[in-house]
């Protein structure tokens, strides 16, 4: 019947025996339009006169992984480039999935519905480690082998990036090449390598063995982890002499252009929304913080760019929303100019624009002010902790009287509910310590009553520490489980009269981020095993594959107990250190015992604290001289010593 | 001065996965990539003054749907249809724009009935299925449950005939008033057609009174 089609089309048909079985397939399942593509700004090329085809990768649900910023990123570039083309895939649902192994579909793109097998290479991100069954199942899904050297010539290369892969060593097996820190550059400078050794017809060990050289290229294949007896990490083997020891993660010296041709679904997905990145990277310190270590140094866009890509995009995508991206918009130099120019442009537009990350100041609520526009969202604030001596250990200080002072203000405002994020489980935190989370909530709504009477509400979010890789808190253990559950009920005890509302996080997936964010290279079995017996979507709600992780530690011999519980030595060698993020071990150290002294650092574009960044990106600093770095001057500085000195 | 045009379009290819809701916000964003100055409604929560004329089910293509939109600015229909071709996603196809009194009522209580054209993606015995229909249409009630209510679906069949065409379709024309509307998916029930091995299309909208 599809010969004589009944029904024009405009769409280029291009596998017509998918196309058939997916219009059967469809109706059957949720929210169909996540698999079949066609969204505004999507771009189709024509394969045949493409020479390099790449399909970027979210392994979750489509309507979390299409506003992606970082898969945005990488899909406008690449897709200017003449010779190359980019597609995208999302992890089917599990009804999807079940339709889609019943009838052998393999997972395809959505763009031109090819299966992912027949590109070159698959780009797999992976922001959170939450994902790693899900990265397995779609490369099953994709009827490609899931193991990196099980993939001969006839598949595409398997690479990854993101936040998660700053410890690689729980995906190494699966994955024949990581892409460390910032993708802009590395991405396309793999891709020429790829086709310059794709045009030799090479075996695929030179691929490896060619990108291995790429800087910020991490090929596990190349490296054997050692352990001792007891299971620990003890050193990296080299198993090509030639690989690098140390892998350095790639930064952009100036911050590259924004993308503002972003994919408008044709269904509602969480993020409705233009994101723009007003700057990377935090000069806070706060010793937990994962982002705020590996994503240094600070790097801030021009007002004028911000409010350039702002307009573009609108034009171009006619989204009602903009979210303004930073790891700490208060610290944006020129905030209020930022704000000010937004304001008189797009007021008028009926826009919803929201500024996330502002600190505890009653200047934030005048930025609020100017950017509310017809529709009103929440106003959030991230204490972190309660407690003076948790705020020295962390390193996150704030005064309680500022803090009350600013929620008075907010309610004042016109704002009703007042988020609050919370963290426990901090190193050496007392039950007293989240005793304090409690009154400090409800000494807030208390300024709320002030304010505005009991219409005011306070929601408090509470999530649990796990300790990161590459944060100088890396040595220390996580809660256990019963300890995390005490300290939930004290504040389920403390938060349950009118005008609370509690979230936190179920013990069970605090745990499983611990052990997959901690692991080494052992990990891989435990991650292998779990998702074979059908551990998927472990970022869900309602985390419910805990059993079969727990079994899957078992049947591996591991325990999860020495990754999650243990606190390292300092002596310690981590199975993650071969990756350098530009921030060195012994300033983590540095930072892990003031923070058992309880001493402060501040914000380090006042004073350099020789994390190590400017040295290991020198050279790219003065490529780019000026403000765009808010690095202080240390040249300047040893300089100025220098001259002291020899006075 | 604010300005009511009303779009003729089509619904093609994968836009068939979009539901009604989705597709009011790909008319929103549409004009405003358009550069159509959208007029909203005054309140709380201003919204842009868009109808659609009738809710097209999840999955259904269609050749005649109707949106309706109001726009702060007078635009001569060529310019005005240039700019919306422009933005569309792929999967919309205008047919036919037009300008309307800005005090009409609203599109949705204007239409009267719908006509479909089913067709079959799987083998099926047309004989089998003309013999069902008649049965059908010989019942003098067909009383169905939707949402814990009853409700008599025959007379919200109005025409009802298998069309001996290459391919073969089924043709209907259904109610489609917003106090009773007839459902193409009830029909293919009754005659014991599974949903998924048909392709819906919606040929027609009419407009109360315009039909014969």
């Amino acid at each position: 019947m599809n010969n004589t089609d009944p029904f024009p089309g405009d769409n280029l048909e291009i596998n017509t025996s998918l196309e058939e079985k997916l219009e059967k397939i469809l109706p059957l399942v949720e929210k169909p339009g996540r698999y079949v593509g066609g969204e505004y700004n999507s771009i189709i090329k024509d394969w045949n006169n493409i020479s390099t085809k790449v399909a970027l990768v979210f392994p979750d649900i489509y309507d979390i992984g299409v506003s992606n910023l970082g898969l945005q990123i990488f899909y406008e570039r690449i897709n200017q480039l003449n010779d190359c083309l980019a597609e995208r895939s999302y992890s089917p649902w599990i009804d999807m999935e079940s339709q889609l192994r019943k009838y052998k579909i393999p997972l395809y793109s959505l763009e031109t519905k090819t299966p992912l097998k027949k590109f070159d290479i698959l780009g797999i991100t992976l922001p959170y480690e939450s994902l790693y069954t899900n990265a397995l199942n779609l490369l099953n899904l994709a009827q490609i082998p899931i193991r990196s050297i099980d993939r001969g010539l006839g598949f595409p290369l398997v690479i990854s990036g993101g936040h998660a892969t700053y410890n690689p060593e729980p995906m190494a097996p699966f994955i024949d090449a990581f892409l460390i820190g910032e993708g802009e550059e590395i991405f396309l400078e793999l891709i020429s390598t790829y086709q310059i050794w794709k045009s030799k017809n090479q075996p695929k060990i030179d691929l490896l063995n060619k990108i291995s050289h790429i800087d910020g290229v991490y090929v596990p294949a190349f490296y054997e982890p050692q352990y001792y007896e007891n299971g620990i990490f003890s050193n990296l083997l080299l198993k090509n002499k030639k690989s690098p020891k140390i892998i350095t993660k790639r930064i952009m010296g100036k911050l590259p252009y924004s993308p503002t041709h972003f994919i408008v679904p044709s269904i509602s997905v969480v993020h409705n929304r233009i994101p723009v990145e007003i700057m990377r990277g935090c000069t806070r310190g706060c010793r937990f913080c994962h982002a705020g270590m590996i994503n240094r140094p600070i790097r801030e866009r021009d007002v004028n760019e911000i409010v350039d890509t702002i307009e573009k995009a609108l034009d171009n995508t006619g989204f009602e929303e903009i979210a303004l991206l930073s790891l700490s918009s208060s610290d944006y130099t020129n905030i209020l100019e930022l704000v000010n120019q937004i304001s008189d442009r797009f007021s008028k537009r009926n826009l919803t624009i929201s500024l996330p990350s502002l600190r505890i100041e009653t200047f934030s609520i005048e930025l609020m002010e100017k950017l509310k526009g017809s529709r009103q969202g929440g106003f959030t604030l991230a204490p972190e902790a309660a407690s003076d001596r948790m705020r020295g250990i962390i390193n996150k200080p704030i005064s309680e009287e500022l803090l009350l002072s600013t929620a008075y203000e907010i309610f004042k405002c016109g704002w009703t509910t007042l988020k609050l994020y919370f963290m426990i489980g901090h190193p050496s935190e007392t039950l007293e310590d989240v005793a304090e989370i409690a009154s400090l909530c409800k000494k807030v709504l208390a300024e709320g009553h002030k304010a505005i009477g009991k219409r005011a509400k306070v929601h408090a979010g509470v999530s649990t520490f796990v300790p990161k890789p590459h944060t100088p808190f890396q040595w220390v253990s996580c809660d256990q489980p019963d300890l995390i559950r005490q300290k939930q009920n004290i504040l389920r005890e403390a938060l349950k009269g009118r005008g609370f509302k509690l979230n936190w996080t179920d013990p069970k997936e605090t745990m499983m981020e611990a052990w997959l964010s901690r692991g080494d290279r052992k990990m891989a079995e435990v991650i292998e095993t779990a998702w074979k017996n059908g551990a998927k979507f472990d970022a869900w709600q309602d985390f419910k594959n805990y059993d079969i992780w727990m079994q899957a530690f078992t049947e591996n011999d591991l325990d999860p107990y020495f990754y999650v519980h243990r606190e390292r030595d300092l002596k310690e060698i981590f199975p993650w250190e071969h990756i350098f993020p530009g921030v060195r071990k012994t300033y983590l150290k540095t930072e892990y015992l003031n923070s058992m002294s309880m001493k402060l650092r501040g914000d380090c574009r006042q004073q350099c604290y020789a994390c190590g960044i400017t040295q290991t990106f020198n050279h790219l600093r003065e490529e780019d001289p000026g403000i765009i770095w808010k690095c202080p001057n240390l040249v300047t500085k040893r300089r100025a010593n220098e001259l002291s000195l020899s006075n | 001065m604010n300005y009511r045009y009303r779009i003729n379009y089509s619904k093609k290819n994968d836009m068939r996965y979009t539901s009604n809701l989705d597709i009011h916000k790909m008319w929103e964003r549409t004009f405003r990539r358009a550069k159509l100055p959208l007029v909203y409604s005054q309140g709380f929560h201003p919204q842009p003054k868009i109808q659609l004329a009738c809710p097209l089910p999840l999955g259904f293509l269609s050749r005649h749907e109707l949106v309706d939109v109001v726009i702060g600015q007078d635009f001569s229909l060529e310019l005005f249809t240039e700019r919306i071709e422009k933005a569309l996603p792929s999967g919309i196809g205008i047919n036919q724009v037009t300008v309307v009194n800005l005090h009409d009522p609203a599109l949705q209580t204007q239409i009267e009935s719908s006509e479909y054209h089913i067709y079959f993606l799987e083998n099926f015995d047309q004989d089998q299925l003309t013999k069902e229909l008649t049965e059908v249409l010989a019942k003098p009630n067909i009383i169905r449950n939707r949402r814990g209510k009853n409700y008599d679906l025959r007379p919200l069949i109005l025409e009802a005939e298998m069309i001996d065409d290459q391919p073969p379709y089924l043709r209907l024309i259904l109610e489609s008033k917003p106090s009773a509307t007839g459902r193409p998916e009830e029909v293919l029930d009754e005659l014991k057609v599974p949903l998924e091995l048909t392709r819906i299309i919606r040929n027609s909208l009419f407009f109360s009174g315009s039909k014969k």
